[in-house]
């Protein structure tokens, strides 16, 4: 009897361990991007007079642009990026959940395929091919693969809304069929009201992938002008060479911002997102 | 009753889709055309375009010249870099996979049963999981696990010597994989939602036949729990074997080439020196290698995945 009372006491220990363990770096984190760089090697987590003009000069510590122009280009990226993104994969999604076409399964298991497709193979061609059209320094590399259901996680996203079309009852498509509507009908007025939860997640994970998508971001993008807050913070790491420590981890504490609001906000979607599918999160 | 007349309405249908045997071909390929579109363009062509400048020397300054062989000779013969780095990739996989799923699963198992504060856990868990992949965090471990870090105040505390971390070359892969590893959440929750679904009267008939609490878990649950395992696993192999970013910020390869991962290898050649010829074999290489180790893992998954259908009281789904 002592063994089951004492059994949950060590397992919730367990489990606050680990999640201090996860946490506490990003504690140290925010404590961090408050000190001077002398205050950055001594243990105390928060400094003692908090540096906020780590935040001001940090935003400035690019010549010429400040991290506005970052974020609205990354905000500008990605809101395309987005827009064609739920366009195309609906699109695709309900082609392969609902209509009947030869050889539907076929091309479906090669999509199924190239869910598993290494990356790394296609960045040199695709390179080679857009250098070509004159699409390096512009955000085409980005926008029309997305477009084409393809990009960071195109193809994630038709499989997780075909899962989740072929939940929706036929019944529903059928009755508006007899009642003549076409088949871009049925997927505009009726399974896309449905398909909205699923919807949010393609949106979420599409946002995240494509914040975090640095590669991509580093072969395509080549002026600062057009920088995102990725590469700015990459170029203010090997300009200063670590000599304002606290600026680059106010800086990039900020980056992380849109993510974890994102996350707070509409955390149910991840869980099952993550969960149904099994995306890398 | 209620199964005769379901059975009797499915008949109809049965047979029309007999006498038509596609609805709607042309819709459909309407439909699916973006993605095919896609695939065929940016995919499939690709693919076969970067095969073939494997076999050339390919750079965006000179025209193209067929070289046969000679890019995969030179690489697999006389590459030191290549082996190296492949080496290091090994080593990062090897260490990185088995030890994420391992914290994974030991956590999901923990939380199972924990009901209460288990969504602030939860969170806690993944978050890490969710800003990993970013530039920032990358950074961050780099402050971390530097000489005046943060790790070494905390080692400092418990009395033990520290080092610089990322700029030692016995330690700075370890410090990539413990990034690695510190983004065990997303596998935890897909491992939570498998445990969910593990019937608990395999649980009840056991414990009235007096199982242990061990050996429930190596009869029921991790049988129950390999498929799901099964594709962390893959996509952790995967997923790892192209890690790039953390070893691009945090050490720049370095010291001493002790974190010139296979990816990092790749992007230079083709992005710093132009060789898109030769860093197409190489990417080719990777790819082979890659689709070798699923198709491994997937070999040996007979003996240890369980799939529901197979045993004898199984409902077969």
């Amino acid at each position: 009897m002592t063994r089951r009372k004492w059994n949950p006491v060590i397992r919730h220990s367990v489990l606050i361990m680990f999640s201090l363990i996860m946490v506490y770096p990003v504690i140290w984190w925010i404590g961090a991007s408050l000190k001077t760089n002398q205050e950055l090697s001594s243990p105390s987590i928060f400094p003692s007079v908090p540096q906020w003009s780590n935040y001001i000069n940090g935003w400035h510590s690019v010549p010429g642009f400040t991290f506005t122009d970052f974020y609205l280009n990354t905000f500008y990226l990605i809101t395309a990026v987005i827009i064609v993104t739920v366009i195309s994969c609906t699109l695709v999604a309900f082609g392969f959940a609902r209509l009947d076409f030869p050889l539907r399964g076929f091309w479906f298991s090669l999509l199924m395929l190239t869910l598993m497709l290494p990356g790394q193979v296609l960045i040199i061609p695709q390179y080679a091919m857009f250098h070509q059209f004159g699409w390096v320094n512009t955000y085409l590399p980005f926008i029309v693969p997305h477009a084409l259901a393809g990009g960071a996680g195109g193809t994630f996203f038709v499989f997780l809304l075909v899962q989740f079309i072929r939940g929706i009852p036929r019944e529903l498509d059928e009755s508006a069929k007899i009642d003549g509507c076409s088949w871009f009908g049925i997927y505009w007025r009726i399974v896309m009201p449905l398909m909205k939860p699923s919807i949010v997640t393609v949106i979420i994970f599409c946002f995240l992938w494509n914040w975090d998508d640095f590669l991509g971001h580093l072969l395509y993008i080549n002026s600062v002008d057009k920088y995102t807050v990725g590469l700015a913070l990459r170029m203010i790491n090997d300009s200063q060479g670590g000599a304002e420590w606290g600026q680059l981890l106010a800086m990039s504490l900020v980056s992380i911002l849109p993510a974890t609001l994102l996350f707070i906000f509409a955390q149910k979607y991840f869980v099952e997102g993550v969960a149904t599918t099994g995306l890398k999160g | 009753m209620e199964r005769a007349t379901s059975l009797a309405s499915e008949i109809p249908v049965r047979k029309k889709s007999f006498r038509k045997r596609w609805d709607s071909p042309l819709a459909g390929y309407l439909f699916i055309s973006p993605w095919l579109i896609g695939f065929l363009a940016l995919t499939a062509y690709p693919m076969l375009l970067s095969l073939y400048y494997s076999f050339t020397n390919y750079t965006l300054m000179k025209p193209i010249e067929w070289v046969g062989l000679d890019n995969y000779e030179r690489i697999i013969t006389a590459d030191d870099k290549f082996a190296q780095s492949l080496k290091l990739t090994f080593y990062y996989v090897l260490a990185s996979v088995p030890l994420k799923l391992i914290a994974a699963l030991m956590v999901a198992l923990l939380l199972k049963k924990a009901v209460r504060g288990i969504s602030v856990y939860r969170t806690a868990i993944y978050f890490p999981s969710l800003i990993g992949a970013s530039i920032a965090v990358s950074l961050l471990w780099k402050n971390i696990f530097g000489v005046d870090g943060f790790f070494n105040q905390v080692l400092g505390f418990f009395g033990i010597p520290g080092t610089g971390w990322v700029t030692n070359p016995d330690t700075a892969l370890w410090s990539l994989i413990g990034l690695s590893v510190w983004q065990f959440g997303s596998s935890m929750v897909i491992f939570l939602a498998g445990l969910k679904q593990i019937p608990n009267d395999l649980y009840e008939a056991s414990a009235v036949d007096g199982a242990s609490k061990l050996k429930q878990f190596f009869k029921i649950t991790l049988p129950m729990l390999s498929p799901t395992l099964f594709f962390n696993l893959i996509m952790g192999v995967i997923n790892s074997f192209q890690m790039f970013t953390p070893a691009y910020v945090i050490t720049g390869g370095g010291p001493m080439n002790s974190t010139y991962v296979y990816a990092l290898y790749l992007y230079e050649r083709a992005f710093s020196r132009y060789q898109l010829g030769y860093s197409s074999s190489l990417a080719w290489i990777m790819l082979i290698l890659i689709v070798a180790a699923a198709v491994i893992i997937n070999l040996t998954s007979k003996y240890w995945v369980f799939y529901e259908s197979e045993s004898q009281g199984g409902k077969g789904k």
